[in-house]
């Protein structure tokens, strides 16, 4: 709901705002990254991608600079101070990762009434003159049961694996789930546990709830889950339904396994934490001049069974399965808005 | 010329903030401006506050723990029903700072350590803030923003809010028969009493001027940010202590400065600023931070010996 008003709202700011002088080229500007957090493996792939494609946009003179600014304390107030620093800095645009959807409106309006261009992704802001780049969570859920209407056109049971509770990520995969569902009665969820998208906490939670289950035909997951949910299938010697995998390593791996062994289906989705190159990409296109939707839709990293290797491959051990944009990706995602 | 000792406690406090502002003005000349004085220090204006607030609890020998978590109340109050229905709102806001008051009761007649007391209420008002403002959002009163982000003539909303802050609480604190009641509660509590003072009745007094000063700190916060967040402000709580010392002030009750302490949360503002210009990794931030709060204290103790010898020859 929440997600839906912004979007209203905002694609009235577009509507309202005046259209963007025409400038031909961006080889002089400086583009910062505020980022709130660094503390685990996902913001780390994030940090490492924006390094790499950036570094390269910078040495082809697409821009004069584009550097990473992470606050200490993953502090909505430190992170206000800090976007106010980067004004002072002269950045052209900031591409933030925000603590908080609001509490940083006063300082991201002080970058647009200072003429900075300011894109967020995946934290992203409600201040209307900014830029979100969002992924569709409730998309992702739903594309997970359009996955299993086809692979099981019988239906059956699904077991869902949810994350942390009262976290919005969380209730909008839910969201989509149930849509999907609703879309395909065949499908029926007997039972739900909250794995908190770690490993151990779905294998304790599916453990305590599998003796109470009819046979499961599907695990739908949020990922960070699937691994341990399976090794919890296994240990209560129960056979192995097909399990929606979250693009981490140890999963990824797991799959590999059993394709190997039986020839075991499934897929895996998630977000890139390369999101951030594609965030880049579009505060370099708006500075470019190119008139850009305020609300834009990341598109999620879906692996299936034949690009399953590939994907394994370029993944670190223990990372998240990643893919770093284009100044083409970012276009195209930028028409496709329109 | 011989200088008195509040002299002193007021020279390093501001020397530092001198010789900060003099290297990010050199670092980035863009700062020397009017905006850019006030993007500097308009978020260091609730810190100030917040900073007066623990001041005030210093001075009766106290520490308050729940200063971090209460601001943020205070901001989720102030963008739900202090912009939606004021009479409601400031109704919320005299209740907390009458449990302020009955705070600093409870703490003196029961004689429980106030770190524990205002450790447990921290978590009180952490719920509290969670249940007005599940998710973040709210928004702020027009006249918190406009007076915000007002633009005064020739010098910035935020320097002018900081002076007027600090000249304030020196007049109340340190020049008003109130302030000489509640820096006595604190210094010397048997003399105050001896003197036929109710010292219960001053220091419910003192804990309801700091939660007064606190409910401004919400205020201004969201003025500043526009909406809120249950967890906005939980950083003020080590922020105020930090800046009542750098500002020279002690743990020992009665030894304080109010604008030392302006001083300091201005200080601790820029500290920040100065490292981001710098380039220093996040990882090295937190430590630096630190390194600055040692040097400058060391500085005081410095002095503080100086001052000592001066006075028994």
């Amino acid at each position: 709901m929440f997600i839906r008003k912004m979007l209203f709202a905002s694609v009235a700011a577009v509507c309202i705002t005046a259209p963007l002088s025409a400038m031909a080229d961006t080889a002089g500007k400086k583009i910062a990254l505020s980022n709130n957090y660094a503390g685990n493996s996902w913001r780390q792939a994030m940090l490492t991608s924006w390094d790499k494609i950036t570094k390269d946009a910078v040495a082809k003179g697409v821009v004069a600079a584009a550097d990473p600014f992470t606050t200490a304390e993953n502090q909505a107030t430190e992170q206000a101070a800090q976007i106010q620093n980067l004004i002072l800095q002269g950045y052209d645009a900031i591409v933030v990762n925000a603590a908080s959807p609001t509490a940083l409106n006063g300082a991201i309006k002080e970058a647009c009434d200072a003429g900075i261009t300011v894109v967020s992704f995946d934290g992203i802001v409600t201040e209307p003159c900014a830029w979100r780049i969002a992924v569709d969570f409730k998309a992702m859920g739903e594309s997970q049961i359009e996955y299993l209407a086809k692979k099981l056109p019988k239906g059956g049971n699904l077991l869902e694996i949810r994350g942390l509770a009262g976290v919005s990520v969380d209730d909008e995969i839910h969201a989509g789930i149930q849509a999907g569902v609703q879309k395909n009665p065949q499908f029926k969820i007997v039972g739900s546990v909250n794995g908190d998208w770690a490993q151990d906490v779905a294998q304790r939670a599916v453990a305590g709830i599998l003796p109470s289950l009819p046979e499961i035909a599907a695990v739908v997951t949020q990922g960070g889950d699937g691994y341990g949910a399976a090794q919890a299938f296994a240990a209560a010697k129960r056979p192995t339904p097909t399990f929606v995998m979250g693009n981490r390593e140890d999963e990824l791996v797991w799959w590999k396994q059993q394709k190997d062994k039986n020839g075991y289906e499934t897929m895996s989705v998630s977000i890139a934490p390369g999101v951030s190159t594609l965030a880049f990409w579009v505060a370099q296109q708006i500075l470019d001049g190119k008139e850009v939707k305020k609300d834009l839709v990341v598109p999620f990293l879906r692996i299936d069974q034949d690009n399953l290797e590939a994907n394994l491959a370029k993944t670190q051990k223990g990372g998240v399965a990643n893919v770093e944009y284009s100044l083409e990706d970012a276009q195209k995602v930028i028409s496709a808005a329109k | 010329m011989k200088l008195s000792s509040s002299a002193v406690r007021l020279i390093i406090p501001a020397a530092s903030l001198a010789v900060l502002l003099a290297a990010v003005f050199y670092m980035q000349p863009r700062a020397m401006s009017y905006t850019g004085l006030n993007l500097l220090f308009n978020l260091a204006v609730p810190i100030a506050l917040a900073t007066v607030a623990q001041m005030v609890i210093m001075a009766v020998n106290d520490l308050d723990l729940s200063m971090g978590t209460f601001v943020s109340f205070c901001a989720c109050v102030t963008a739900t029903f202090l912009q939606a229905s004021p009479g409601t709102g400031i109704l919320i806001f005299l209740g907390a700072i009458a449990a302020y008051a009955a705070m600093g009761v409870i703490i003196y007649v029961r004689e429980l350590p106030a770190i524990v007391v205002t450790l447990g209420m921290s978590f009180v008002w952490g719920g509290l803030a969670v249940l007005i403002l599940p998710s973040p959002g709210g928004t702020a009163p027009g006249w918190a923003r406009w007076l915000m982000t007002s633009k005064p003539p020739f010098v910035p909303m935020a320097i002018v809010a900081s002076v007027v802050i600090a000249l304030a609480t020196h007049f109340l604190i340190m020049r008003s028969s109130f302030g000489v009641l509640i820096r006595g509660a604190g210094g010397n509590v048997r003399s105050v009493e001896r003197a036929g003072w109710s010292v219960v009745k001053v220091r419910a007094a003192a804990y309801a001027l700091a939660g007064f000063f606190a409910v401004l700190s919400g205020i201004a916060l969201v003025g500043l940010t526009t909406s809120a967040d249950a967890n906005i402000a939980l950083r003020y709580t080590l922020l105020s202590i930090a800046g009542v010392i750098l500002g020279g002030g002690e743990f020992v009750g009665g030894k304080i400065s109010p604008i030392g302490a302006v001083i300091g949360a201005l200080t601790l503002a820029l500290a920040g600023s100065f490292l981001s210009f710098m380039r220093i990794s996040p990882d090295w931030q937190i430590g630096a931070q630190g390194a600055i709060l040692i040097v400058v204290l060391a500085m005081r103790l410095f002095l503080n010996r100086l001052e000592k010898r001066e006075k028994s020859r």
